[in-house]
């Protein structure tokens, strides 16, 4: 049976590692190389590298930041960001990235995972959703909405037809995000989380509200997810990856103990 | 000089890190006469089983690699290199390279919570000793991402299973020949030490007679 998966989300903005809160006022936290390599050797399954750089000259720093960090972590990578094209795609599995994410550049052009999935594998492939819960309506009947650009611009497109899109098109995984839990530390979208898992049979990466060592074991059996995505509560130093993952297995849950 | 076999099977870089990591100095080479120079040989492989087929046989790599191992070269398949050492894959009805007796299936399960492709990390079970698991212990997990998995037709080429909705091979040995279903090369420590074994191993290899029945998934 496979492992419940603990993976750490970084943001990285011009090559240095960023939190966000809410997904504005975003704060330098540190190397983005170094804290990879902690939580690589304190037992992480999965890390993430999102780049929220907001200037395009200085995008290829990333590819700098991703070989650095793929030639110290021996887990999968999987980077995310401003991926438009293949070729961008491509770029980054040449860096060492194991996992592509696709984000805002899907919405506006869902073909991109389709081109990205025939190209470097649909397992390999990552639709990244960031979610807003909404009144429920004829165009969101979830009630849950699919947000871009950093969470700033609501789409009208409904989040849970959104992940049975790119399953269809070929994503091999989903990272679902909720923007109203993103930064609080209250705990993850539960229903959110299990609306999407059980629509889908491709796996599902929990995000956005992780505070609390049982918010990773709820989302974990009733919120039907995979993968938990930590990051304020592993980047400050209040938890540790191995202090997470000792509570899960004591919980009862399938988790890698030897790293 | 050790070969990582580069037939345009995908993202090569990954395992040669993690060669590097562990002091063995690995370069990538196409080329049929650099198989048959090498030390030994780590054949990846990531995508389908058709379009890897074409490109070994297009550049002539298949025969290369038999003859290579024929004489003993110790070669370690990884995932879709794995596979294609069997005799057939279910992947778009391809015929392989037919190292190792068998077949590769589909994963076909029936709880709906299981989800293909088998993604992520799960327990390796050792069934036979051998070099390459040196240093393995129960609970040792590695890294998978696949939709198909090896089912060899005798239990001695199985050296390894993994538990998916019933146990499947996921390390198969015969003779000088290794390969995993998972990938060493992001599998963390336990990874690391797996390429280190085969670095260091000479390619001899007999599997004694193995009792142990092994229940492939259906």
């Amino acid at each position: 049976m496979l492992s419940k998966r603990v993976v750490a989300c970084l943001d990285v903005r011009d090559g240095h590692l960023a939190k966000s809160v809410k997904f504005v006022n975003t704060k330098n936290i540190g190397d983005p190389i170094e804290k990879a390599r902690e939580y690589y050797l304190d037992g992480l399954d999965e890390l993430v590298f999102y780049d929220i750089t907001a200037s395009s000259d200085k995008r290829n720093i990333m590819l700098d930041v991703v070989e650095a960090v793929a030639s110290q972590v021996f887990i999968p990578l999987s980077v995310g960001g401003g991926i438009r094209s293949v070729a961008d795609a491509t770029d980054l599995r040449l860096a060492g990235a194991e996992k592509i994410n696709v984000n805002s550049a899907a919405v506006a052009r869902p073909d991109l995972i389709d081109e990205c999935s025939n190209a470097v594998g649909d397992q390999n492939i990552v639709l990244s959703m960031d979610v807003q819960r909404v009144e429920k309506s004829a165009e969101q009947p979830s009630g849950y909405e699919i947000v871009i650009n950093g969470g700033r611009t609501p789409t009208g497109r409904d989040a849970l037809d959104w992940a049975l899109e790119g399953e269809a098109r070929g994503a091999g995984e989903l990272v679902v995000n909720s923007i109203d839990a993103d930064g609080t530390r209250d705990g993850y979208d539960i229903p959110l989380t299990a609306m999407i898992a059980e629509a889908v049979r491709i796996p599902v990466i929990a995000s956005g509200g992780a505070g609390l060592p049982a918010h990773l074991h709820e989302v974990l059996t009733e919120g039907r997810a995979d993968a938990a995505l930590v990051a304020s509560m592993v980047h400050y130093g209040d938890y540790q990856v191995s202090g997470l993952k000792q509570y899960l297995h004591e919980q009862g849950l399938k988790i890698r103990m030897s790293w | 000089m050790t070969l990582i076999l580069d037939y345009d099977a995908g993202n090569l870089g990954s395992v040669k890190r993690a060669c590097s990591e562990v002091g063995l100095q690995a370069e990538f080479s196409a080329s049929p006469d650099a198989v048959a120079r090498a030390e030994r040989i780590i054949f990846p492989g990531v995508g389908a089983a058709g379009p890897a087929m074409q490109s070994l046989q297009q550049r002539g790599l298949g025969d290369a690699l038999k003859t290579a191992i024929a004489k003993g070269t110790p070669v370690l398949g990884i995932c879709l290199g794995m596979q294609v050492s069997l005799d057939y894959s279910e992947e778009g009805g391809t015929q392989t390279l037919g190292l190792i007796a068998g077949q590769v299936q589909r994963f076909k399960l029936n709880r709906p919570e299981l989800k293909i492709p088998h993604m992520g990390w799960n327990e390796v079970v050792v069934k036979q000793s051998h070099p390459l698991l040196a240093g393995i212990e129960p609970g040792d997990e590695f890294y998978f991402v696949h939709g198909y998995y090896p089912k060899p037709t005798s239990d001695d080429h199985v050296l390894a299973v993994t538990d998916y909705e019933g146990a499947f091979a996921c390390a198969l040995g015969k003779d000088n020949y290794v390969g995993t279903q998972f990938h060493p090369e992001k599998s963390g420590r336990v990874g690391l030490r797996l390429i280190e074994n085969f670095a260091r191993w000479n390619g001899v290899w007999e599997s004694p007679a193995h009792p142990n029945g092994v229940n492939n998934a259906e």
